[in-house]
C-alpha cells in the first residue's frame, strides 16, 4: 500500500508504483474530474497541483509523488464553484463540451498564483492545454478577468 | 391526437453510483432536483416538459449535447411557448428506450450536421406551445371562466378580470390528463422573450469542477475495464493471441476476441487493462491495403483530377468552351488531406449484458443508433435495451459511429453480469476513426479581357463520405453531400455565366466520416483561395470581384460585407498586416471571415485577428452562436495550420497529440463575431462557419508573401520570403 494525499486527505492505494498519477487519482480514489486524454502529457487534461505546482498527472507514477500534496479539481475550492478562477470561467461561459476544463482551470491557477497579472505571453506560454472545442480565446477573456477579480 | 398519460417519471431515473453521485443523466443534477421524491413529483404535460410542484420545469432533450449548446437552445424554444420561468428551468435527456416506447414522440435523437435546432424547431416549439395551453386550460376550468381570458407569463397563468392567479406546479396535474392540442398557434418572432436572447448556459457549473460525469467517468458496482487493440491496417484481421504472459498480469480477468478485428483485456482498472494489452503478442492478417501510402492514395486523386467518369454536382451554361475561348485561362489544382475528429475524450462504452438484457452507458451523437447497435451486437432485441445518454466530452460527428459501442457490447457479453467498460487509448483512437475524407480539386477558369470571369470548372476528385457509410444513400453511384456548400442555393457566384461543377469518386480503405463540417472545409479551401487567385490575376480587389458575381445570392453577399465592415475593409491596415476574405455556405446558414496576419521574413506567421459572421436565418441564442463561431476557428486552424492523417504500410501513421498537431492558445487569434440573423429561416451554428477558417487564413497569407498555399496543412510550408 502507498499513502498519497490527495485534497488534504491521505488515501491508501494498492496500485503498482509505476502507475501514473492519473490513473491512481481516477481509479484507484475514484475521483473522475481529472481527465485521460493522451497518456503522453500532450494535452494536459490530467493536469493536477503537486505541491502547488501545475503537474501533467499521466506522466507522474506513484512512486515519485511521495509526501507531495495533490490537489485536483475537485479541491480547488470547498463548494466547486468559489476559486476566482471558477468564478471567472463561469462569468465568460468558457466551457463547450468541458471535457479539458478541469485541467485548463487547474492550470490557470497556477498561472495566476505564480503571476497575478499574466500578459498575453505569460498565458501562451502556460496555458498550453488542449482544447478540441477551441475555447481559447475564452480563456484568455478569463484569466485576464480573474487577474482584475484579485487586484480588486 | 397525440395523448399520453403522465408518466411515472422514478422510471427514467435509474441511478448510477459514480464517484461524483450524480443521476446517469450524463451531468450532476442540481441539489434541490436530487431527492428522488422530488422529482417523482413531476408531472408531465404534454412530452417535452415536466412540470414540479415548486413550478420548476424540466425539459426534455432527445438531441445529444457535446458543447455545442444545443440543450440549451431546445429548452429555450420549449420554454418560450411554455412561458415558462426560465430560472426555474433545467434540461434532461430523454432515454432512447422511452423514444422508442412511445412511438419515436421525441423525434429523432440523431445530433450531426448542425440540425440540433434547426431540424427539432417545428415540434418543440408545438410542445410548449400545446403544454401552455393544457395549462390555461385547467386554470380556466378551475376558475370557470373562458381560456381566452387567461394569459401565462413566467410559469403563472393570471385571470386579469378577476385578478386571479394560478402557478404551473398547481396546475400540471389536472392540466396533464387533458388532450395535447395538436396544432397550437406559435408566438409570432416579434414576441419572443427567451428566443433571440444570449441566455446563459444551462450546463456550466459542473463542467468547473469536475462534478459532470462523462460517460468514462461512470463507475458500477463490480465494474471491470477493458483496453482494446484493433488491426492497425484498415480492412485486415485479427488472426490470433497469445495471452500466456498476460493472464497473470496485475488485475488481469480476461483477455478475449471482440470480433473479427479486434481483441481486448480486460482488468480491474483500465490502466492494468491497457499494460498487460501493450505485452499481448498479437498476429494481425493485414489484409490487401498493406502498402497503401500517402503517396499511392495521392496519384490515384491525380488521375481524377482529368478522368472521364466524373459526375455533375452543379452546372450550367458551357464552362469547358467559355474557359477555352476565354483571353486568359487560369487553373490551380488544391488539396487536403485525412483528419481525424480527436475528440478530447476518447471513445468509450460501459455495457452490462444480461442473458435478457443490455444496457449501456454512452456518449453518442445519436441515442436510438446507440440503443439498435447494443441490440445487434448483444443478439437481443431493441426493447431488451437501455441506454444511458452521457454528455460527450467532444464529438465533431464522430460519435455518430457505433463501433465502439458494438465493442464494448460484444465484451459484457462475453462475461454476463459484470458491467465492463471499453475505453480506448488515444492511440486507438487516433488511429481507428472515420476520418474526414481526402480530395484533391483542379480548378479552372476563364477570364475575359475586362477581368471578367467567363467561366469556372471545378473537379473534385477523392474519397466519397456516403460510399463509405452508406451507400444506399448514393443516388445512381453518386454523392451528393460531396457538393456542400457548392449547390444552387449555397454557391454564392451565380454570376458566373458557364459554371461545372463535378466529382470523380476515388475511394481509399481508410474509413471516411462526417468530420465538423464535413466537405463545406475542403470545399471552401478550393473554392474560395481559387476566387480569390482569380481576383489578383484579374488585377481586382477581392472584394469588389466577389461582390460582381454575387447579385444572385444576396445573404451571402449580406454577410460578406458584414463580415468586411466589421473588419473595417475600407481602410488600410498596419504596416506589416495583411487581409484575407472569404464567404461560403452550408448547414442551411451563410458565413464569411475577414483574417488579418503578419508574416516575418523567416517566415512566421501570426494571425491577428479574425472577424466572422453567420447569417442564420434566426438566432436562438446569439451568445452561444458566438461561442460556437469563435470554437469553429480552433478546430478550423488545427486543420489550417497542422493536423493531417498520413498513411504509410495501411494504416495511420500519427499516434498522439505529438504527431497529431492540434492548434492551442498561442495559435489562435482574437475572433470577433458578427451574428446577422436575418429571419424567416432556421440555419445550422455548429458547423457552417469553419469552412471560411483556412480560406481567409491562406488569402490573407497570400497577401503577405505573394505564396499561394494550395495544400494543407500549413506546417509542410516555407512562409520565408527573405
Amino acid at each position: 500500500m502507498t499513502a498519497v494525499n490527495i485534497n488534504g486527505r491521505v488515501h491508501q492505494v494498492d496500485a503498482a508504483p509505476d502507475t501514473p498519477l492519473l490513473w491512481v487519482i481516477r481509479e484507484w480514489i475514484g475521483m473522475t474530474g481529472t481527465k485521460y486524454g493522451c497518456g503522453v502529457a500532450q494535452c494536459g487534461a490530467c493536469a493536477v497541483h503537486v505541491d502547488g505546482v501545475i503537474t501533467r498527472s499521466c506522466q507522474l507514477p506513484l512512486s515519485a509523488v511521495g509526501k507531495a500534496k495533490i490537489t485536483t479539481i475537485e479541491g480547488l475550492s470547498k463548494d466547486g464553484l468559489s476559486h476566482i478562477v471558477q468564478q471567472a470561467w463561469d462569468k465568460f461561459e468558457v466551457p463547450q463540451c468541458g471535457y479539458c476544463q478541469s485541467g485548463q482551470i487547474m492550470a490557470a491557477a497556477a498561472l495566476l498564483k505564480e503571476k497575478p497579472k499574466p500578459t498575453d505571453a505569460d498565458i501562451d506560454a502556460a496555458m498550453t492545454n488542449i482544447c478540441r472545442c477551441g475555447t481559447y480565446p475564452r480563456i484568455r477573456q478569463a484569466i485576464h478577468a480573474a487577474a482584475k477579480m484579485i487586484q480588486a | 391526437m397525440n395523448q399520453i398519460s403522465p408518466l411515472n417519471r422514478r422510471g427514467f431515473l435509474a441511478t448510477v453510483t459514480s464517484t461524483a453521485g450524480a443521476f446517469s443523466l450524463g451531468w450532476a443534477v442540481p441539489a434541490e432536483a436530487q431527492t428522488p421524491a422530488a422529482v417523482a413529483q413531476g408531472v408531465e404535460v404534454g412530452i417535452w416538459a415536466v412540470i414540479n410542484p415548486d413550478n420548476s420545469t424540466i425539459i426534455r432533450i432527445a438531441r445529444s449535447e457535446m458543447g455545442q449548446g444545443t440543450l440549451t437552445g431546445l429548452a429555450q424554444l420549449v420554454a418560450e411557448e411554455l412561458d415558462a420561468d426560465w430560472s426555474k428551468v433545467r434540461a434532461e435527456y430523454i432515454a432512447p428506450e422511452e423514444n422508442l416506447a412511445r412511438s419515436r414522440a421525441w423525434g429523432d435523437m440523431s445530433t450531426g450536421g448542425s440540425r440540433g435546432i434547426r431540424a427539432s424547431v417545428p415540434y418543440v416549439q408545438k410542445g410548449g406551445a400545446a403544454a401552455r395551453l393544457m395549462l390555461i386550460a385547467a386554470a380556466a376550468k378551475k376558475w370557470a371562466v373562458p381560456e381566452a381570458e387567461c394569459t401565462t407569463a413566467n410559469s403563472v397563468v393570471t385571470h386579469a378580470k378577476t385578478k386571479r392567479t394560478l402557478r404551473y406546479g398547481d396546475l400540471a396535474a389536472e392540466a396533464a390528463k387533458l388532450p395535447v392540442p395538436a396544432d397550437p398557434a406559435l408566438k409570432k418572432p416579434a414576441d419572443w422573450k427567451l428566443v433571440g436572447k444570449g441566455l446563459k448556459r444551462l450546463d456550466t457549473k459542473d463542467k468547473l469542477n469536475g462534478r459532470l460525469v462523462y460517460a468514462i467517468d461512470v463507475a458500477l458496482p463490480g465494474m471491470l475495464n477493458a483496453a482494446i487493440a484493433q488491426c492497425p491496417v484498415f480492412g485486415g484481421k485479427l488472426v490470433s493471441f497469445d495471452d500466456a504472459l498476460v493472464k497473470s498480469m496485475p488485475g488481469v480477468r480476461r483477455v478475449l476476441k471482440v470480433d473479427d478485428v479486434s481483441v481486448a483485456v480486460v482488468a480491474d482498472k483500465w490502466y492494468q487493462a491497457k499494460t498487460a494489452l501493450a505485452e499481448l503478442k498479437i498476429t494481425w492478417d493485414e489484409g490487401p491495403n498493406a502498402k497503401v501510402t500517402s503517396a499511392s492514395i495521392a496519384a490515384i486523386l491525380k488521375e481524377g483530377l482529368d478522368a472521364k467518369d466524373a459526375y455533375v454536382g452543379h452546372q450550367y451554361g458551357d464552362a469547358t468552351g467559355a474557359i477555352t475561348a476565354a483571353a486568359k485561362k487560369i487553373e490551380a489544382v488544391y488539396a487536403t488531406p485525412f483528419l481525424n475528429h480527436a475528440t478530447l475524450e476518447p471513445m468509450n462504452c460501459t455495457a452490462l449484458f444480461k442473458p435478457d438484457s443490455v444496457e449501456i452507458w454512452v456518449g453518442t451523437q445519436n441515442g436510438e443508433a446507440s440503443l439498435a447497435a447494443a441490440a445487434e451486437a448483444a443478439g437481443l432485441k431493441l426493447n431488451q435495451v437501455k441506454v444511458h445518454k452521457h454528455h460527450l466530452g467532444g464529438g465533431f460527428g464522430r460519435r455518430g459511429q457505433q463501433d465502439y459501442v458494438r465493442q464494448a457490447v460484444s465484451i459484457a457479453k462475453q462475461m454476463p453480469g459484470t458491467p465492463v467498460k471499453l475505453i480506448w487509448s488515444r492511440e486507438e483512437d487516433m488511429q481507428h476513426g472515420f476520418y474526414r475524407p481526402i480530395t484533391q480539386a483542379k480548378m479552372s477558369a476563364g477570364l475575359d479581357a475586362a477581368g471578367n470571369v467567363t467561366g469556372l470548372h471545378m473537379r473534385i476528385s477523392g474519397q466519397s463520405i456516403l460510399s463509405y457509410l452508406i451507400p444506399s444513400a448514393l443516388k445512381n453511384g453518386m454523392d451528393p453531400v460531396q457538393f456542400q456548400g457548392l449547390n444552387p442555393d449555397e454557391f454564392g457566384y451565380l454570376g458566373i455565366p458557364n459554371l461545372r461543377i463535378d466529382h470523380a469518386m476515388r475511394n481509399t480503405h481508410v474509413p471516411a466520416g462526417f468530420w465538423r463540417g464535413v466537405n463545406v472545409n475542403q470545399n471552401a479551401v478550393y473554392l474560395e483561395c481559387f476566387i480569390d487567385e482569380l481576383a489578383h490575376a484579374a488585377g481586382k480587389d477581392p472584394l469588389a470581384f466577389r461582390r460582381a458575381m454575387m447579385a444572385k445570392a444576396p445573404k451571402q453577399l449580406a454577410v460578406l460585407e458584414a463580415a468586411c465592415a466589421k473588419a473595417n475593409y475600407s481602410k488600410p491596415l498596419p504596416k506589416g498586416v495583411f487581409r484575407g476574405i472569404c464567404q461560403f455556405a452550408g448547414f442551411g446558414s451563410y458565413t464569411a471571415a475577414v483574417a488579418e496576419v503578419s508574416v516575418s521574413k523567416k517566415g512566421e506567421l501570426k494571425i491577428l485577428r479574425i472577424v466572422a459572421a453567420t447569417d442564420c436565418g434566426y438566432a436562438v441564442n446569439p451568445a452561444q452562436i458566438a461561442a460556437q463561431v469563435e470554437g469553429s476557428f480552433g478546430y478550423g486552424l488545427s486543420a489550417t495550420l497542422y493536423s493531417e492523417c498520413t498513411i504509410e504500410a495501411g494504416r495511420v501513421a500519427e499516434g498522439n497529440f505529438d504527431t497529431y498537431e492540434v492548434a492551442r492558445m498561442a495559435d489562435m487569434p482574437k475572433v470577433e463575431t458578427v451574428v446577422v440573423p436575418s429571419g424567416g429561416f432556421w440555419g445550422g451554428v455548429g458547423e457552417p462557419t469553419i469552412a471560411v477558417c483556412a480560406p481567409a487564413v491562406l488569402n490573407a497569407i497570400f497577401a503577405a508573401t505573394g505564396k499561394r498555399i494550395r495544400s494543407l496543412p500549413l506546417k509542410h510550408h516555407d512562409l520565408k520570403t527573405a
